[in-house]
């Protein structure tokens, strides 16, 4: 099975949920998911960030789903990692 | 999430907490005033009539929580609708079913639920006193006059709340409230006492 362990999304986002919120919500949307958020361009409406995810197996649909939940929405996914771990163990 | 943990995160993200703090006093305020005029004008004209002082006061009230309602819902939906097309139109994205849209619709219900209950809740308990008069319990003064000091409690109260918003003593912000209280009773027994 091949697994996703890491992403590199660009994202728009509005001012609120703040970016701790923001990214706690991401957290939630897996069980070990680590989340590193830098925040790239702030203007009156809207903040530009970079927002890397990883984790043993993650979700992307999960992951896309809590950004659009919160009003974001991904413009690119710069960087993936992925392995393949055999079934047979 | 809990609803209430919800309400809490769309109030905060809308940043209207302190929106629904400001209608709670002011419309509370009102609440009481109201009472405390109707009351004050009972004591002048015709305090025996208990039944009859409660249907009033209770028409008002009822009509001071609907236009409390109704004014917020209709005002706060269109607040609520105008800075969601902004950001919309800042995000060129649809936000109908992100959170903010979620806040657009959900939010102007509570605050004209807080502007509606606020003296919904303040005039019942000032009318306390009458109902249990009415119903045989014995008060120490006058029913009208316990109103009258429930009133002036909740208003001072009132105060003391908003002191504690603003940071500031909270016994001058109450008496400040309270004295407002007063003087508006001075006005209406100088105007209809005499």
């Amino acid at each position: 099975m091949v697994i996703i362990n890491r992403i590199v999304l660009d994202v728009l986002k509005p001012h609120q949920p703040n970016v701790i919120e923001f990214s706690q919500t991401i957290a939630q949307a897996g069980p070990d998911y680590q989340v590193s958020l830098t925040v790239i361009e702030m203007d009156e409406n809207t903040e530009t960030l970079e927002i890397e995810v990883q984790g043993k197996a993650l979700d992307f649909e999960a992951i896309q789903a809590a950004i659009t939940g919160m009003g974001g929405s991904v413009h690119s996914l710069d960087v993936v990692e992925v392995s393949h771990e055999s079934d047979d163990g | 999430m809990n609803l209430l943990r919800q309400l809490s995160f769309l109030l905060r993200i809308t940043r209207s907490q302190g929106i629904v703090r400001r209608y709670f006093v002011v419309n509370g305020f009102d609440g009481a005033l109201a009472m405390l005029g109707l009351i004050i004008g009972f004591i002048i004209s015709a305090p025996d009539n208990i039944p009859v002082i409660i249907n009033v006061c209770l028409g008002a009230t009822i009509a001071l929580s609907m236009s409390g309602i109704s004014s917020a819902y209709i005002s706060e939906e269109a607040e609520r609708k105008r800075a969601l097309e902004k950001l919309q139109g800042a995000m060129v994205a649809d936000l109908q079913e992100s959170a903010h849209g979620k806040a657009a619709r959900r939010v102007p219900l509570v605050v004209a639920l807080v502007n509606g209950s606020a003296p919904l809740v303040i005039s019942l308990l000032i009318l306390l006193p009458l109902w249990l008069a009415q119903h045989g319990v014995a008060l120490p003064i006058s029913p009208l006059y316990a109103a009258i000091v429930v009133a002036l409690l909740l208003i001072f109260l009132l105060g003391v709340f908003l002191g504690r918003i603003a940071g500031v003593s909270w016994l001058r912000s109450g008496t400040k409230t309270l004295l407002i209280a007063l003087l508006t009773a001075a006005i209406i027994y100088l105007l209809e006492g005499y």
